[in-house]
């Protein structure tokens, strides 16, 4: 049970430190909302739902870039990442509290994003929700293991999209697909999948990533 | 060393008959198919590639995961070529698809194939498998990088492939279709010949970038201790 | 040739283009690697004399 322990506290530890720095989550919710402008802008009268819709899952994709892109520049600065390492704890403890902790901001982007796009293009239905929620955890995931390994070379901010958007354009499927399609279930149940697959998959490597 | 360059040898040969007889049996001896004529050929080409590519990656992950399992270096390079042939393997199967896509349907490139889509987020994948190569240190570090990233490819084809037939129902309508391969005998064969000849290839191109980048590395190792 | 011929006849060539461009790489890499081991023979072997 110190497992859990553990990533409790690593976790509240990521937390706390944003709620008392404040640099990363402003950022994220000004981006998405911005962005979501320049959509209004991009978009052409005659555009259909699915087109905005789209662009919804594009703003959220950017915004979770922009997040992670954070995720580890505490550590790296610090030097903490290897006094986590050397600490007593399992490393893919460290993959799930960091998971838990980008959920969070993603959670919270996302509570501001989903109203502002019902205000500003269309009303949200509850299989946009579902999608949204699931897909974050698949993005959480991913995304926290591939921050760690551009953290460890020497062009963070440039590699980490590249690593970062094909492996989640099935992602993009889920969840336009869930949103625009007749049988949403379908979607949904795939994004369970990616999520079951590649969250087992990251929590299996973790380790080999961080480990010297 | 000398019954590695026996069997290199020997591959070498091997790839070449197999790949002289699979052209000449796909371009003279392979039945017409009745409803695309002449321009059918060209599945004796692109889709022992495609395959291939795919043999590349998951033989990648094969070495990269006996590098996370034993630790041992050399699986490193191994699993690095092999990347590194199923990116050329992937763009000539870009490739081909697209002058196929060409001859069906006179565009040189759609979405509805799904082949080719698969293989454009894979290509983009290990392109970026390339960069995060370029952008670490040499060492246990960028091994086990390149490793990771390597198994997460190869669980990306199932659910890239599945995303993507997905994908199909509101991306656009399917307007090309093409009939699967329901191949005659004679033409299973000629598959069968030229699928063999690629992977001849793939293990002949392999086995040399292998001991060529080997040879750069002991050369290295000897400057070292000489200089 | 029919234009279908051309094209089928291109991607055949396309493969063995790309398959020889490889070998000329390789010979490039090849020559490289073999004036290496001349040099670091003539290092080792000036290295021995002195």
């Amino acid at each position: 049970m110190t497992y859990f322990a553990d990533v409790a506290a690593l976790a509240r530890k990521d937390i706390l430190l944003e709620l008392r720095s404040r640099d990363t989550l402003p950022a994220m919710l000004l981006f998405v909302v911005s962005a979501l402008v320049v959509f209004h802008f991009s978009l052409p009268s005659d555009a259909s739902v699915t087109a905005s819709t789209g662009l919804l899952w594009i703003a959220l994709l950017f915004t979770a870039l922009l997040g992670l892109g954070r995720a580890f520049t505490a550590e790296r600065e610090q030097r903490v990442l290897d006094g986590l390492v050397l600490a007593p704890c399992d490393r893919s403890a460290i993959w799930l509290a960091k998971s838990l902790g980008v959920l969070v901001f993603l959670g919270v982007a996302e509570a501001v994003a989903l109203p502002a796009y019902a205000l500003f293009f269309e009303p949200v239905g509850w299989e946009l929700v579902a999608a949204v929620l699931l897909a974050d955890l698949g993005l959480a995931a991913v995304g926290t293991l591939l921050a760690a390994m551009a953290a460890a070379s020497r062009a963070r901010e440039l590699l980490l999209p590249l690593l970062f958007l094909p492996l989640v354009i099935p992602v993009v499927v889920g969840g336009v697909g869930a949103t625009v399609a007749d049988d949403p279930g379908r979607y949904l149940g795939f994004l369970v999948l990616y999520d079951l697959i590649f969250a087992i998959l990251s929590w299996a490597s973790f380790e080999y990533v961080v480990a010297e | 060393m000398s019954l590695r360059n026996n069997q290199a040898v020997l591959l070498a040969t091997a790839a070449s008959v197999l790949l002289v007889a699979g052209l000449a049996l796909a371009l003279f001896w392979a039945p017409e198919d009745a409803d695309q004529g002449f321009s059918q050929r060209i599945f004796y080409v692109h889709v022992p590639i495609a395959l291939t590519a795919y043999a590349c990656f998951g033989w990648a992950a094969w070495k990269a995961l006996r590098l996370l399992w034993t630790r041992e270096p050399r699986y490193d390079l191994e699993s690095y070529t092999a990347v590194h042939m199923g990116v050329i393997f992937g763009i000539l199967t870009l490739v081909t698809g697209s002058i196929w896509a060409k001859i069906s349907w006179g565009v040189w490139w759609t979405w509805s194939e799904r082949q080719l889509t698969l293989f454009l987020v894979l290509f983009l994948f290990y392109c970026a498998y390339f960069m995060l190569r370029f952008s670490v240190e040499s060492g246990p570090r960028r091994a086990n990088l390149s490793a990771v990233y390597a198994l997460f490819g190869v669980a990306l084809i199932p659910v890239s492939f599945l995303a993507i037939r997905l994908a199909e129902n509101f991306i656009h309508p399917v307007v090309f279709t093409r009939d699967g391969p329901q191949m005659s005998g004679s033409m299973f064969l000629v598959f069968c010949v030229c699928l063999a000849a690629m992977l001849g290839l793939f293990a002949s191109l392999y086995t040399n970038e292998l001991t060529g980048k080997r040879l750069d590395a002991r050369l290295r190792e000897l400057r070292e201790a000489v200089e | 040739m029919t234009t279908s011929e051309k094209y089928v006849t291109a991607a055949y060539l396309v493969v063995l283009g790309v398959v020889l461009l490889y070998v000329i790489l390789y010979s490039f890499k090849l020559s490289r690697l073999e004036r290496e081991v001349a040099e670091l023979t003539e290092l080792a072997q000036r290295r021995r004399a002195a």
